[in-house]
């Protein structure tokens, strides 16, 4: 038996320690969850062979006593744009059909470096454009609390792996909220790092300036492990911080006496569900009686947050995306000539959404809009990193609702762009100023989860695991977890 | 915006859209856009643009020869290829020249 299905890495690696269970066990455990859930639409690619071998592998470093890490044996479950040597990695994009990595990415590099057995490759929306895993050439991701609600996104199929108990650790990445979202409307806990924490050799561009490879698990203290395999400097990105990695693990069973939890008043005003803004303040008074200290804070310009971010991730994605050209790998397009090639490989091969993106990125690129657009979203974006400067003068960390409302209804938004992008509306500020943010669960409206998300200053990850971590401790919404009745309904 | 400005931008980023396409990304793009301008009421004079949110010096690296993609594995995906080298249709036609 491979124990509690919603079982925590940590508990897993006491259970390795203790002979009481083997990798070999958890990983099969997990590939048979993922295939029984396929109808939630999590997994976009498992690799069973692989991971049964490392599994073996791990099982026999353990039993000569030396496991490479925490994480040694553990099932983990990556977003499919991590490249993966020898594996597929598609970005849940027609255009990357039948692409097989050349190379390791970092990310999966130190994994395997740490002992994590790789199960498999995650459902996510087209290139990380989205909000709810639905913009996928392979079908909507469900969440596993109601399987007629999205996930969130674009990391939805980690989150959904994660809430559904099918492995305890999954990597995302968070452009503008793609995993602190989708954690969020899951019920799981999910980190973004500091930009350049993580290493983004490997990550699939979408916005370069923007993009984080983070972690969901069932506990911040998971996170912490997870973040811990996969931080450091890698002079294989440029944007790498050569900054010393603390230790993550460390930072947990801290207390949070006397820290000063800071309520910026522009996100408490209006726009939420007054349900999910009831859970927020909730938690907050539980930090409260923790020892925390809170203190209002203003950050003047989130209101602009979110078109200034639209306008800088579509230019950086219309520039990143212009490779997709059927030259060197993923899909070509038959044609006479190789402009024909590249506008019918291009058209046929990106989704609507993704299309929508470009054109508005070329737009905003171009000759005549550069400035009124492009430089000028720049501009907020450094009003919008000064407001938080400010802020955390005055605080330690920073508390708000991760989303606005819980998860939505599959369709209720693929008609109108404008009003999924408002889904991002408090998750967006933190790609833009570079700083860390975490959602942890923090109760129910109607029925489904609620996050709480915690904001820190650059490269101050420890203190939003620390605040997370002793919240955990004091509440038990982390160990409620979705009925799966619809494994049984498929 | 305007439809021959949605083709137009589609023309430079190499996307053909049909005629449907174009009249539904003209009014979508046309929302995004109107939502955007509230950037304009904000005075950003003299504020310098934020291209990297951590700002990090240009890494060097020491000026020496190390191990990249060997063709073979860089070639692997090629949709057609010959030898050392990527096919690709005729660089040339009535629009490219």
């Amino acid at each position: 038996m491979a124990g509690d299905r919603f079982a925590t890495a940590a508990q897993m690696r006491a259970d390795l320690d203790a002979r009481r269970v083997a990798s070999a066990t958890l990983v099969e455990t997990a590939l048979a969850r993922a295939e029984a859930a396929a109808g939630l639409g999590a997994f976009v690619h498992l690799q069973p062979e692989r991971a049964r071998t490392d599994a073996r592998e791990a099982d026999v470093r353990r039993a000569r006593g030396d496991p490479r890490s925490p994480l040694d044996g553990i099932p983990v479950a990556i977003k499919d744009l991590m490249v993966q040597e020898g594996e597929p990695c598609t970005c849940a994009s027609r255009i990357l059909e039948g692409f097989v990595a050349p190379y390791q990415g970092t990310v999966v590099a130190k994994l395997r470096a740490a002992g994590a057995v790789i199960v498999g490759r995650t459902n996510m929306d087209e290139f990380a454009m989205g909000s709810s895993t639905e913009h996928s050439v392979y079908g909507a991701a469900r969440n596993p609390w109601d399987p007629t609600r999205t996930p969130g996104g674009s990391s939805g199929g980690s989150a959904a792996a994660v809430a559904a108990g099918i492995v305890p650790i999954a990597f995302g990445s968070d452009t503008g909220g793609s995993i602190r979202q989708p954690a969020s409307h899951c019920g799981v806990v999910g980190m973004k790092p500091t930009y350049g924490r993580v290493s983004r050799y490997g990550l699939v561009a979408f916005a370069s300036s923007l993009d984080q490879i983070g972690p969901f698990a069932h506990t911040a203290g998971d996170c912490a492990l997870a973040l811990a395999a996969i931080a450091g400097h890698d002079p294989a990105d440029s944007t790498s911080l050569p900054e010393p990695v603390p230790d993550f693990a460390a930072a947990q069973r801290g207390d949070v006496a006397g820290l000063v939890v800071g309520l910026p008043r522009e996100y408490f005003a209006e726009g939420a569900d007054p349900e999910v803004l009831a859970r927020v303040r909730e938690a907050v008074a539980e930090l409260e009686r923790a020892g925390a200290k809170t203190r209002e804070v203003t950050l003047p310009h989130a209101p602009y947050a979110i078109a200034t971010y639209y306008l800088i991730a579509t230019a950086e994605a219309s520039s990143n995306l212009a490779r997709y050209d059927g030259v060197r790998f993923g899909r070509r397009a038959e044609a006479d000539s190789l402009g024909e090639m590249y506008r019918r490989t291009r058209s046929e091969g990106f989704g609507a959404e993704v299309k929508r993106r470009i054109l508005l990125g070329t737009y905003v690129l171009s000759a005549g809009y550069y400035d009124a657009y492009y430089r000028k979203a720049m501009q907020v974006r450094t009003l919008l990193r000064r407001d938080f400067e400010q802020a955390f003068g005055a605080c330690d960390l920073i508390a708000t609702p991760t989303a606005p409302e819980v998860a939505f209804r599959i369709g209720e938004k693929t008609a109108d762009p404008l009003k999924m992008y408002l889904s991002d509306i408090y998750t967006v500020s933190a790609n833009l100023a570079g700083i860390p943010g975490l959602s942890v669960p923090c109760g129910f409206a109607n029925g489904l989860p609620v996050g709480l998300q915690l904001l820190g200053r650059a490269l101050d990850e420890a203190t939003l695991l620390r605040v997370a971590d002793a919240y955990q401790r004091r509440t038990a919404w982390h160990e409620q977890h979705p009925a799966l009745d619809w494994e049984r309904a498929k | 915006m305007q439809p021959a400005e949605v083709e137009r931008i589609a023309d430079l980023a190499r996307l053909e859209l049909d005629a449907g396409e174009v009249q539904r990304m003209t009014a979508e793009l046309e929302a995004i856009l109107g939502y955007v301008e509230a950037l304009r009421t904000l005075d950003t004079t003299g504020v310098e643009p934020t291209v990297h949110a951590i700002p990090v010096a240009t890494p060097l690296r020491e000026d020496r020869a190390v191990a990249a993609l060997d063709p073979e594995r860089a070639l692997a995906n090629a949709p057609e290829r010959s030898d050392f080298a990527f096919v690709v249709p005729k660089v040339l036609d009535e629009d490219e020249t």
